[in-house]
């Protein structure tokens, strides 16, 4: 199931690229002659049709790529100097670009995402607890505000207040800063402060009112009053009983968010200056850059349809009373 | 005998009036109706009142501060003829506020409406028809598993240029903005009708219905439509937050509308590299999003609250 359909994803991606009436060629200076033209965009190789060039591309991100990483691994010469997927702009294989500049956005993106959920969790398991109390009441506003701010106005904003206004943190975040002692450490610490809590604040939104939901539905069931009626402690009942059996639709929207925290990070990384893949994609965007563009685009496809995958199988795993033939 | 005649007393009461009954005692919900009235109104009558042109050049007049930081800085650039101040062109920025807030929820409408109208197509034929069903959710799901945001922007970049010259810079994008975000975010809507529609199937009054020989276009519009307003309309608040957030991130990443036609999104994009000196300008239209966006969702919150019937009522 899931590879027709990342098959179909990139069939999609592909031929949007393609059907486009916009031209790589469209931002070269009009001086140059057309058979001059002609030669660079065979160079590029457009000269192909479609159809032999969407299954070269599949062919090179499916197994030309692979080979040339295990061949990076074990030296191992599996690839034979095949044709690799090349940048238009930067006529660099798009993977090591790509290599590059993973590593700043996993930093951000899984701090934060890591960040949300351990301030999210709490507050469901508190909201859901004293439900109709001024912390769920404060805790539901508050999750409301995560859900309609939209993230270049929470980052504009917190740059306004602690950058400009307070000047306690760093508004650019600066990625060739290397951790070597403690005071570059706080620095790295206070830089990553704001990037992460703009795009927790969206995470926590969501997994919150997840949390909450799940817990109220399993403290109202008969299992919860039959451990009470034993004579289990409170926290026993709810850190327990209850918590364990709601963390699992939690479990599954958890996963499910990851791709969706990965789009947030394109804005983010645009406020903040990051140089990570976000701000490669818009930049590859604006010049025209198609197979940097496809297969970033084609990279976030497969994280949807693995992260799919996975909260499928962790919701098998976690309830034994679904199963999958 | 007390409660006969309480009864009789009683006017007839349409379901419409119910829910808003019950809406009212949702207080986030009125609110936020109030303030979505006010910002439509400051959008569309506003202009007629406060009637500069947004686009109107005054550099002798360029980076006025707002009226109100003459409170704390009294040798600050202030002018009554520009209370929110003017940018660094001199246009007026509560001029500029209206004329974007006017495109920013025109957009949001329009998309949200055309994510509607796809939505609940594709819910009804799926769940109505069982031949349609495995090809068209099949189609949902792959949908779903696209990356929205960045084919958007793809989208965006390439038909651009085509639409502009077809249609003129500025309805050319438009449409291709609203087309955008229309198609990509009916997905929601249609599985929450197909689920609806399916469950309303089995019911009696669909079966006499079909008893006495409704045709299936008939039995779509006159039976199953109206009893799926109620999901429809709560996901059609969600729609136009959406709608209106994502439209303001194309225009912030700088892929929205042409940079002297302004949307609240493009002001705040076009304000960003000023903000240390002018803070303001960031956050006035950053705000008009935003408090935008969450009075719809509160009026999102309030519908459900309103349309549930199990609550309804107690």
């Amino acid at each position: 199931m899931s590879i027709p359909t990342l098959l179909f994803i990139a069939f999609v991606i592909f031929m949007l690229l393609e059907l486009a009436p916009g031209d790589p060629m469209s931002q070269m200076p009009l001086t140059i002659p057309p058979e001059v033209k002609e030669k660079m965009r065979l160079a590029l190789g457009l000269g192909e049709p479609w159809w032999v060039r969407f299954p070269l591309w599949l062919r090179q991100f499916f197994i030309v790529e692979p080979q040339y990483w295990i061949d990076a691994i074990f030296g191992t010469n599996f690839a034979d100097g095949a044709q690799r997927i090349i940048s238009f702009q930067s006529r660099s294989p798009v993977f090591d670009t790509i290599a590059q500049r993973l590593p700043q956005t996993l930093w951000v993106v899984g701090m934060s995402y890591i960040v949300g959920v351990l301030i999210a969790l709490p507050i469901g398991i508190i909201s859901a607890y004293k439900q109709y109390s001024v912390f769920d009441q404060t805790g539901t506003f508050v999750s409301m505000i995560g859900f309609s701010v939209p993230p270049f106005f929470s980052g504009v904003l917190l740059i306004v207040i602690f950058s400009v206004q307070l000047k306690w943190l760093p508004s650019i975040y600066d990625t060739t800063h290397v951790v070597t002692s403690w005071d570059s450490f706080v620095f790295q610490l206070r830089q990553m402060i704001m990037p992460v809590m703009v795009l927790a604040l969206q995470t926590t939104a969501q997994v919150s009112r997840y949390m909450r939901a799940s817990m109220l539905d399993n403290l109202s069931q008969d299992y919860v009053r039959t451990a009470r009626a034993k004579g289990l402690s409170e926290s026993t009942v709810v850190m327990k009983h209850v918590l364990r059996n709601s963390m699992i639709p939690v479990v599954t929207v958890i996963a499910l968010g990851i791709p969706s925290i990965f789009g947030g990070a394109i804005i983010t990384e645009q406020i903040f200056k990051v140089n990570g893949l976000g701000q490669l994609l818009i930049i590859a965007l604006q010049g025209n850059d198609i197979p940097m563009v496809m297969t970033i685009t084609f990279l976030l496809a497969v994280l949807i349809v693995v992260m799919n995958l996975i909260a499928d199988i962790l919701y098998g795993v976690l309830d034994p009373r679904i199963r999958y033939d | 005998m007390t409660d006969n005649t309480l009864e009789m007393n009683e006017k007839p009461r349409s379901q419409w009036l119910d829910v808003w009954d019950q809406f009212r005692t949702h207080k986030g919900a009125v609110l936020g109706l109030g303030f979505l009235i006010f910002i439509t109104l400051f959008c569309t009558v506003g202009p007629l009142i406060w009637d500069v042109d947004a686009a109107k050049l005054n550099i002798r007049n360029k980076n006025i501060r707002p009226i109100y930081m003459a409170l704390f800085d009294s040798g600050a650039k202030v002018s009554w003829s520009n209370p929110m101040g003017s940018d660094n062109l001199g246009r007026d920025i509560m001029a500029n506020i209206m004329q974007g807030g006017r495109i920013s929820l025109a957009v949001g409408w329009t998309a949200m409406i055309l994510a509607l109208l796809i939505g609940t197509t594709v819910g009804v034929l799926s769940g109505y028809f069982k031949r349609l069903d495995g090809l068209l959710m099949r189609f949902t799901d792959l949908v779903l598993a696209l990356p929205l945001l960045p084919l958007l922007l793809v989208m965006m970049l390439l038909f651009r240029d085509p639409l502009r010259s077809t249609f003129g810079p500025e309805q050319g994008i438009f449409i291709l903005i609203v087309t955008g975000i229309g198609i990509t975010s009916w997905m929601q809507t249609a599985r929450i009708v197909r689920g609806d529609v399916m469950a309303l199937k089995e019911r009696e009054f669909v079966l006499a219905a079909r008893s006495i020989g409704t045709p299936a276009r008939r039995m779509i519009t006159r039976h199953l439509l109206p009893n799926v307003m109620s999901p429809i309309m709560v996901s059609a608040t969600l729609g136009l937050a959406t709608a209106i957030i994502t439209e303001s991130a194309l225009s912030f990443l700088g892929l929205g509308f042409p940079s002297d036609f302004p949307t609240w999104g493009k002001i705040l994009f076009d304000s960003v590299d000023r903000m240390t000196s002018f803070p303001e300008r960031v956050i006035w239209p950053g705000l008009a999003i935003s408090l935008t966006v969450l009075s719809v969702n509160y009026i999102g919150d309030g519908l459900r609250d309103a349309l549930d019937p199990r609550i309804r009522g107690l």
